[in-house]
């Protein structure tokens, strides 16, 4: 496959295969399966192309920016795409399993949508991480979240669709602040491009506005206190495999644009200031998801209102990567971060999902006992799942943790260690919490309804990933070294 | 990877992959799981037979691999290792066999033999880690596959007991990170090293290093139960009696007086230490955990409850042998390490024995106890002569050398201390023995089971034996090359030597 190939199958084989299984509902889970070995080779010609050569830059059409649209693949764009792929996989083996159109005609209906919505929001991620211009990016988040829409509202309960009804209205106005701020930076400087956009823009008050516009923005779509309320009703009402990817991806494609923008395309106009600010905001997300959660009545609710928690963790990079220090140890921290807490998160939900499938649909935590007992596989997973939101070693999160403790330190910014600490054990807690009713004795005999194995192993492999990356964790830095932004390497000589 | 670094890893793979089997087992397949427990335990002595015969003839074993930028995944074998991963490797065979007999026809085996395994795996590589980062790795470990054991009842009890052990575990865990971050920031990766690696900045960075030791005795201080973070320990009693004999004795609270040791001769290194002012503070604290957990031992009338506080008091006379400078107080509180480990683990296998046999739990159930179970209560009086420091048994060698060493340091007042210690030792464990041997027993015990021809379970009766001649050997023999002692020895010998 030719280098233009790998650009174009990653977005259009999902895609076209969207399109199909739109088409022909039954091949669904063919078309899926296809488009996932596509996408893998695709994947893995990529990513060898930029471990031998450097970044990887595909002009569509030969025009090249600013006439053209390029597609473009650093370490960062396949660093995602890695989670990304792993965790498309897997959610797509339990899927296979999780919808039975045998046992019930509405889980039949529900995998008829599935898949083509699954793979739209595939295709519209991948584009989303290989995009290189403002309005691109605009485009692919906005069929990112509507996709994302149509795969909540699937579940057809009421809570559902209304936390589906109002994550559309947050998205299409958290778009619209974006879209606003592109157009302010597209009279100011008369590209969209990134690159071109750090050697165009001047610091002035329109383009500060339109900054602050376009992270007003997807600081929402990123459920960053205080725009993450949307965030726990549609995860947590959403079936099982549709939270895990809400949980371990969508959420991360707006804050990996947070990242091109801030690191990339405007580097020089952001202030220490702005960048306290977003981390104080992270630090907030921490402690308050983190203290919610260990409130919350239901599973799904816990798991969700942990996902806040943890995206608050991600942005402590924001001041920590502008440190006068260890600005790659933050950056690689918090991606590190991210990967495992995909992983973990897709692992706790997909076990969570086993869980409560089991038992009817009911999900009070009070109510779990005896969860050790009958669903073993999954109480594992849940509990390995649960060492890496601690961020015990050797999990990822134990990774991206120290190196951003180490970057803490290193820049002088102590007070982001105590965050740290501390949101690691309010995790422990509202983890333990649910372990702790799983282990009491069962008085009930047995499941409702058992689950398919593959659907606990699943759950367990991502776990067993989280749970070990750590071990990963020198070749994950490694990778996002190639074409890492020229910020986070102090020039030599001394800190700038 | 090297044949030597190969051997370390098997030592480690030795409980983990028999562990890991035995999750999958079903509940019915007694007799894989009975096997692949006791294979492991036995594959794991080997292996460590092999490690300690080759190092004492002076081939050196160490494995790195990556792990975070700049900070490997470190293990290797030096004399301080040697010592507690021999100490561990060998009571697990015996603990392993006991929690076989122990939980016979009992639900969720399989899940509590994995973790088992896992806790045994985490403390063996607490023993082995030859760096700061990889200590904390294994020790993270231990904390959390423990807490399965912990609750392994299910009841609302073992829930409440756990979550405790999980809260003072983890906060100490949190701030045990917080001060390898930091020293790591001062210095670099640290490995851990003889005498210690602070030389250089001893002089420069007093303060910083104070307050790091401050940390690292809170968090580490967790598990080995010093006052005032002892909490956890007493309620973690409701664990069935192998995971208490094994946390007393081995696991748990053995890693934390072990973190202790490494921290002060490792990191530190005793001399630095002394020169940083922070032994002495460390030592008072030692004496008042000493006083204090004999103290709240003598009223105790549940009788595992009363080992709990008399294992806060005997712990700490490991730390306070390594917070007295000298090297005879080093060998003290070294060798201590051992024969704490055998002589509780003995008593808790008498207190388990009680229990099942006979339904009792508590003190003042056990008259006359000893004429229906004499061998379990004669390896019983063995542990508790040993833990007030009669001679010849274990515990009266350790105290020995503990007073001689203070005394060598100046420190006459820790020698008041120990006598106090034993005092109170003898005040409360003599009236138990008097309650065994004398009185007349009752007309029924609470619950009584028969098994066959001996007074219990065989399974339950060898591994209490077994230690308890240890005891009696550890002291007898304490001058003999492959004591205990002389393996102390020589440690304190490279710690203060040229």
């Amino acid at each position: 496959m030719s280098h233009a190939g790998s650009f174009a199958s990653m977005i259009l084989a999902p895609l076209a295969a969207a399109t199909l299984a739109f088409i022909f509902p039954r091949l669904g889970r063919w078309l899926a399966f296809g488009t996932a070995g596509a996408v893998s080779i695709a994947f893995a010609r990529l990513t060898r192309l930029l471990l031998d050569g450097g970044v990887q830059v595909h002009r569509v059409g030969g025009w090249g920016a600013p006439l053209g649209i390029d597609l473009r693949a650093d370490g960062l764009a396949v660093f995602m795409l890695l989670i990304t792929t792993a965790i498309g996989a897997a959610v797509m083996l339990y899927a296979l399993r999780y919808f039975n159109a045998r046992r019930s005609p509405a889980e039949g209906h529900q995998e008829r949508y599935f898949w083509p919505l699954f793979l739209l929001l595939w295709s519209a991620l991948n584009a989303l991480l290989l995009s290189t211009d403002i309005f691109n990016l605009y485009v692919t988040l906005e069929l990112l979240g509507f996709s994302a829409v149509l795969l909540i509202a699937l579940d057809g309960r009421r809570a559902a669709l209304t936390a589906a009804l109002r994550y559309l209205f947050v998205s299409l106005s958290a778009s619209l602040l974006y879209l606003l701020g592109v157009a302010i930076v597209y009279t100011r400087c008369a590209t969209v491009d990134l690159t071109l956009l750090a050697t165009r823009a001047q610091p002035g008050f329109p383009l500060t506005i339109a900054i602050a516009l376009m992270t007003g923005g997807l600081l929402v779509k990123s459920a960053l206190i205080p725009g993450h309320f949307w965030l726990p009703p549609a995860h947590a009402n959403a079936p099982a495999p549709v939270s895990a990817l809400l949980s371990a991806l969508v959420v991360k494609g707006s804050f990996y644009i947070m990242l091109r923008l801030w690191f990339e395309a405007f580097p020089g106009l952001i202030t220490p200031a702005a960048g306290n600010l977003l981390g104080g905001l992270g630090a907030a997300a921490v402690i308050w998801g983190a203290l919610n959660a260990l409130f919350q009545k239901r599973l799904k609710l816990l798991v969700a209102y942990s996902t806040v928690a943890q995206l608050g963790y991600l942005f402590l990079l924001f001041p920590l990567a502008a440190g006068h220090e260890g600005r790659f140890t933050a950056w690689s921290g918090g991606l590190v971060f991210l990967a495992s807490h995909a992983c973990a998160k897709a692992a706790m939900f997909l076990s969570a999902g086993n869980v409560v499938r089991a038992r009817g649909g009911r999900d009070e935590i009070a109510h779990l006992e005896g969860m050790s007992s009958l669903q073993p596989i999954s109480t594992f997973a849940f509990g390995l799942a649960g060492l890496s939101l601690i961020g015990l070693p050797p999990s990822g999160g134990f990774a991206g943790k120290w190196l951003l403790l180490r970057a803490g330190l290193a820049a002088g910014q102590g007070w982001w260690v105590a965050v740290i600490l501390i949101g690691s054990l309010l995790a422990a807690a509202y983890v333990a919490r649910v372990l702790v009713h799983g282990f009491t004795r069962a008085p009930v005999p047995g499941p409702a309804r058992p689950n398919s194995p593959l659907m606990e192993w699943t759950a367990l492999a991502l776990a067993i990933l989280a749970a070990g990356m750590g071990f990963l964790s020198v070749w994950l830095t490694d990778l996002l070294q190639v074409g890492a932004p020229a910020i986070l390497i102090p020039p030599a000589g001394g800190a700038p | 990877m090297t044949p030597q670094g190969l051997l370390l890893v098997g030592i480690l793979l030795s409980s983990f992959v028999p562990g890991v089997m035995i999750f999958f087992l079903k509940e019915r397949s007694h007799g894989l799981r009975t096997g692949l427990n006791l294979l492991g335990a036995v594959v794991k002595l080997v292996l460590v037979g092999v490690l300690v015969v080759n190092v004492y003839q002076g081939r050196s074993f160490s494995l790195t691999l990556e792990f975070l930028p700049g900070l490997p995944f470190a293990l290797g074998a030096d004399a301080n290792s040697l010592l507690f991963v021999t100490l561990s490797a060998f009571l697990w065979l015996w603990t392993t066999l006991y929690a076989i007999g122990y939980l016979e026809d009992s639900a969720h085996r399989s899940r509590f033999f994995g973790f088992f395994s896992l806790c045994v795996t985490a403390t063996i590589g607490v023993a082995l880690s030859a760096n700061l980062v990889t200590f904390l790795m294994f020790y993270e470990l231990l904390t959390v596959s423990t807490l399965p054991l912990v609750i392994h009842r299910g009841t609302r009890e073992a829930m409440q007991g756990g979550i405790r052990y999980l809260a003072y575990t983890l906060t100490g865990g949190a701030i045990l990170l917080l001060a390898v971050v930091w020293i790591q920031d001062l210095l670099g990766p640290v490995a851990f090293q003889q005498r210690g690696v602070l030389d250089a900045v001893v002089d420069s960075h007093r303060t910083e290093l104070q307050l790091l030791f401050l940390l690292f005795m809170l968090g580490i201080g967790v598990k080995a139960a010093l006052v005032p973070l002892h909490g956890w320990l007493p309620r973690a009693m409701v664990a069935p009696a192998p995971v208490s004999a094994l946390l007393h004795a081995v696991a748990v609270v053995k890693a934390g007086a072990f973190g202790i040791v490494r921290i002060v001769y490792d990191v530190y290194g005793v001399e630095s230490a002394a020169r940083l002012d922070v032994l002495q503070p460390l030592a008072i604290l030692a004496s008042v955990t000493i006083i204090y957990g004999s103290i709240r031992a003598l009223f105790q009338d549940e009788l595992k409850k009363r080992l709990a506080f008399s294992t806060v008091s005997q712990v700490s006379y490991i730390v306070l042998g390594t917070a007295i400078l000298g090297p005879v107080a080093t060998i003290g509180g070294l060798v201590h390490l051992i024969h704490q480990g055998i002589m509780k683990i003995t008593l808790f296998f008498g207190a388990g024995n009680y229990a099942e046999t006979l339904g009792i739990h508590r003190v003042s159930e056990m008259n006359g106890v000893g004429r229906r179970m004499p061998w379990t209560t004669a390896a019983f009086t063995i542990g508790a002569l040993g833990m007030i420091g009669v001679p010849p048994v274990a515990g009266y060698i350790s105290k020995w050398y503990l007073q001689k060493g203070a005394v060598l340091a100046g420190e006459e007042w820790v020698a008041l201390v120990l006598g106090a210690s034993s005092l109170l030792n003898a005040a409360y464990f003599l009236p138990i023995l008097y309650r065994a041997w004398f009185l007349s027993p009752p007309e029924r015990w609470p619950a009584e089971h028969h098994f066959g021809r001996w007074e219990t379970n065989w399974m339950l009766l060898v591994p209490p034996l077994v230690t308890a001649a240890l005891v009696v050997l550890a002291g007898v023999l304490a001058e003999s090359p492959f004591s205990p002692l002389a393996w102390a020895k020589l440690i304190a010998a490279q710690e203060y030597g040229p």
